[in-house]
């Protein structure tokens, strides 16, 4: 019975977790079951990944209702991975969130704290395992409404500001997707993805659609933060508590980079979206100037929260470059950037908590030779540092290989410049680390200052090298990510 | 605050005709326009307009705060529990047919435990919501 | 300009009242209200594509044969408790950030934040 229901599973677990939390009395019990449901979602995720992976695409049937009446879950190879990086990610930043936490928490709100967590959780994995449009909204909304209270719970009062900016523009662009589903509604009469794949085909050209596709991406832009719609991005993940930022920066974003690609080529066609529409010379321009906007602007930071903030948005400015090639390398390159963008942000803005925990300051004069008091916790930050600048032998220089292929076969040599360039920024911001952990002498008022507890390490360490074992073998990944693609293309 | 007879009163003869309406909502809700969770916003509407002419303080003897989420929490279980239920019973995740032989039947029964459920987590959303803004210290008005 | 879509006239007005109101007030509370305006424009929206001419409301009564689609209108119900749970979260920040700035303008508390975070940095 558990496996015939796992995808239901993975998304009920811990949501009815996050119910127990609340009315929790014990003082690690909130913890402690938010660990065990995140883990038992992984667990699901796994076996439903190892059963994709040897070619099947599960159907669940809500209730009983067959798709087109009902709604359906609907997971495929494309789903998979994101679950993976999803519930990988939680079950490594919820394990080192708990000395953080302890510490910037208050005492009584602790429960409230890992509910909210687990109802993100919940939702971030919903939408990744629906098929149906409007459920995708639901859960995207239940995902970043809890996103809004946690980041407000940071200990600055800044906090605050950041998380009512991110719900005012978070809930402008969630209204937007709402609208689209509207106009994709009245025109197919459907809500059911695959349904609507099949009966959009004879009105594929019509303003509605076209509204409807420009109201889909101007929401998910929001939701993504792409270049010019990023600024909510930078304070919230900046203010918000060490466990949410590792949390928040691996995931949020790529869920809704995962709807985008569903959306433009499961919903739309990738032939509508991009060469009808002027979508892909859009996201072009957008990703290229956002990547070097946003990487000169990591260079200039002080506060180093705020830099990977800054190198978040020009990271996801290349996932956008990735997807708008619409090409087969560029749309790879997108995927894989996706992924290990999230496993590399969330281990160096867990490298960055750690160290602001022992040293208690997050600016640059406070990383000041920690290189050598913290030996491990700078080795993680360094590593995924490497992979995000694309030194070879980390993942991301696999993706960044792929986006350079695509950028040569559509011939865009502009854009093959802006990737070289933006490489050489991004190694500026993070040798500005290097050499202020390790060529510079801690001040003596610091006071002992010690490596960050095993709890806190071993998610860390984990998490980048997962970046150089996919980097130095990456035969099984690129193999899985070029059958998605076929998928998306030919489908 | 100054007290207001006229108000008291009204608010005490009509307390139990809001909150009957509202199970009548709730218990309709198949027939006629309502359902779980207009049900319980006027399940909280009648508690919160006692509130208003009395103290919170006075409604917090009758309903304290920790019964309250104890409801919220209950609530989701509940919704929860059914559809977990009808997966152990064979069918899908709110697969309401599996409750009984006949499928309507199966149907009828679920739908009402479903909508009691969502009745309890919103008349306790509401209760709590109003109780976090009004234990904050500081002027009232 | 016809009376038939009359309905979608108003969303759309309804939808840039709120956005204008959402770019330009200072006042976080008339923020709030001004999004869930433009989140109402949404509902009427979507009860306008499902309005089927000369039908009745979607309650099953025998003698009547027309019904509306009642698919928007379940669909909307999900929609106004999304949009009371954002206005929920978004009013308890706005409750916070009063207690911890003391004002709900927004550029004085951009100012109240420059001004504590100049002296931070000039401080060190």
């Amino acid at each position: 019975m558990i496996f015939a229901n796992l995808p239901v599973l993975l998304v009920i677990i811990p949501l009815i977790a996050a119910a127990i939390c609340t009315v929790l009395p014990w003082k690690h019990s909130p913890w402690a079951l938010a660990t065990f449901a995140t883990f038992a979602s992984f667990l699901c995720i796994c076996k439903i990944v190892v059963q994709i992976y040897a070619g099947s695409t599960i159907i669940y049937p809500m209730g009983g209702w067959l798709a087109p009446y009902g709604i359906e879950y609907r997971i495929d190879k494309l789903s998979a991975i994101f679950l993976l990086l999803i519930s990988g990610v939680a079950s490594f930043a919820i394990v080192y969130g708990m000395p953080a936490t302890q510490k910037e928490v208050a005492e009584n709100k602790q429960k409230f704290f890992y509910a909210i967590y687990l109802l993100c959780f919940s939702g971030l994995l919903g939408v990744l395992a629906t098929n149906d449009i409007f459920n995708i909204y639901v859960f995207l909304e239940i995902s970043s409404i809890a996103t809004y209270a946690l980041v407000a719970m940071g200990k600055d009062r800044r906090a605050l500001v950041a998380s009512f900016e991110y719900l005012i523009l978070g809930t402008i662009g969630a209204t937007f997707f709402l609208i689209a589903i509207g106009l994709v509604y009245s025109m197919t009469g459907s809500l059911n993805i695959s349904d609507i794949a099949i009966k959009i085909r004879p009105v594929v050209n019509t303003i509605p659609i076209k509204m409807a596709c420009a109201f889909f991406t101007v929401g998910l832009a929001l939701k993504i933060g792409i270049f010019p719609l990023h600024l909510w991005l930078t304070n919230s993940y900046t203010n918000a508590p060490t466990f949410v930022s590792s949390f928040l920066s691996g995931t949020t974003t790529k869920v809704g980079v995962y709807i985008l690609i569903r959306i433009t080529y499961g919903v739309f066609g990738h032939d509508f979206s991009y060469i009808d529409l002027p979508l892909g010379q859009i996201l072009i321009l957008l990703g290229s100037v956002g990547i070097l906007v946003a990487s000169t602007a990591a260079i200039l930071q002080n506060n180093v929260k705020r830099m990977l903030a800054y190198s978040s948005v020009a990271q996801i400015g290349y996932i956008i470059l990735g997807i708008g090639m619409a090409n087969v390398p560029g749309a790879s390159g997108a995927i894989i950037q996706a992924i290990f963008h999230g496993v590399s942000k969330a281990a160096m803005f867990m490298a960055a908590g750690a160290i602001m925990l022992s040293v208690k300051g997050v600016r640059l004069e406070h990383f000041e030779g920690i290189g050598r008091r913290m030996p491990l916790t700078i080795t993680a930050f360094i590593i995924s540092g490497l992979s995000l600048v694309g030194i070879p032998g980390t993942a991301g220089f696999i993706a960044k290989w792929y986006l350079l292929q695509a950028a040569i076969a559509s011939g865009m040599w502009t854009v093959f410049a802006v990737i070289i360039i933006s490489s050489l920024l991004t190694l500026t911001y993070v040798w500005k680390i290097i050499e202020v952990a390790f060529f510079e002498h801690m001040d003596a008022g610091r006071g002992s200052v010690n490596e960050a507890p095993l709890i806190m390490l071993i998610p860390m360490l984990g998490l980048s090298f997962i970046t150089i074992i996919f980097g130095v073998w990456p035969v099984y990944m690129t193999g899985y990510v070029s059958q998605i693609v076929t998928a998306l293309f030919g489908g | 605050m100054q007290e207001i007879v006229v108000l008291r009163v009204v608010v005490r003869l009509l307390l139990p005709f809001i909150l009957m309406y509202a199970l009548y909502i709730l218990f309709h809700g198949e027939v006629s326009p309502g359902g779980g969770f207009q049900a319980g916003v006027i399940f909280a509407a009648g508690f919160i307009a006692y509130s208003l002419v009395n103290d919170l303080a006075s409604l917090q003897k009758i309903l304290p705060h920790f019964v309250v989420r104890i409801i919220n929490a209950l609530g989701v279980l509940i919704y929860a529990g059914v559809g977990v239920t009808t997966m152990f019973m064979g069918g899908r995740f709110l697969g309401f047919s599996a409750f009984r032989v006949l499928p309507a039947d199966g149907q009828k029964l679920g739908i009402m435990l479903v909508e009691v459920g969502i009745g309890m987590v919103v008349f306790s959303v509401i209760m709590l919501v109003f109780y976090s803004f009004g234990e904050r210290s500081g002027d009232d008005s | 300009m016809t009376l038939d879509a009359l309905n979608y006239w108003v969303s759309f007005i309804l939808m840039m009242i709120g956005f204008f109101g959402i770019v330009s007030s200072g006042n976080l509370l008339k923020k709030l209200i001004c999004l869930t305006i433009f989140q109402v424009s949404a509902l009427l929206f979507y009860i306008s594509v499902g309005y089927v001419k000369g039908a009745a409301a979607p309650i099953i009564k025998d003698v009547i044969i027309d019904y509306v689609n009642p698919l928007p209108h379940v669909l909307m119900l999900t929609a106004i408790v999304v949009g009371v749970a954002s206005m929920a979260v978004g009013l308890a920040i706005t409750v916070r950030i009063k207690e911890e700035y003391g004002t709900i303008e927004e550029d004085e508390i951009a100012e109240l934040d420059f001004k504590k975070h100049k002296r931070e940095s000039k401080k060190k």
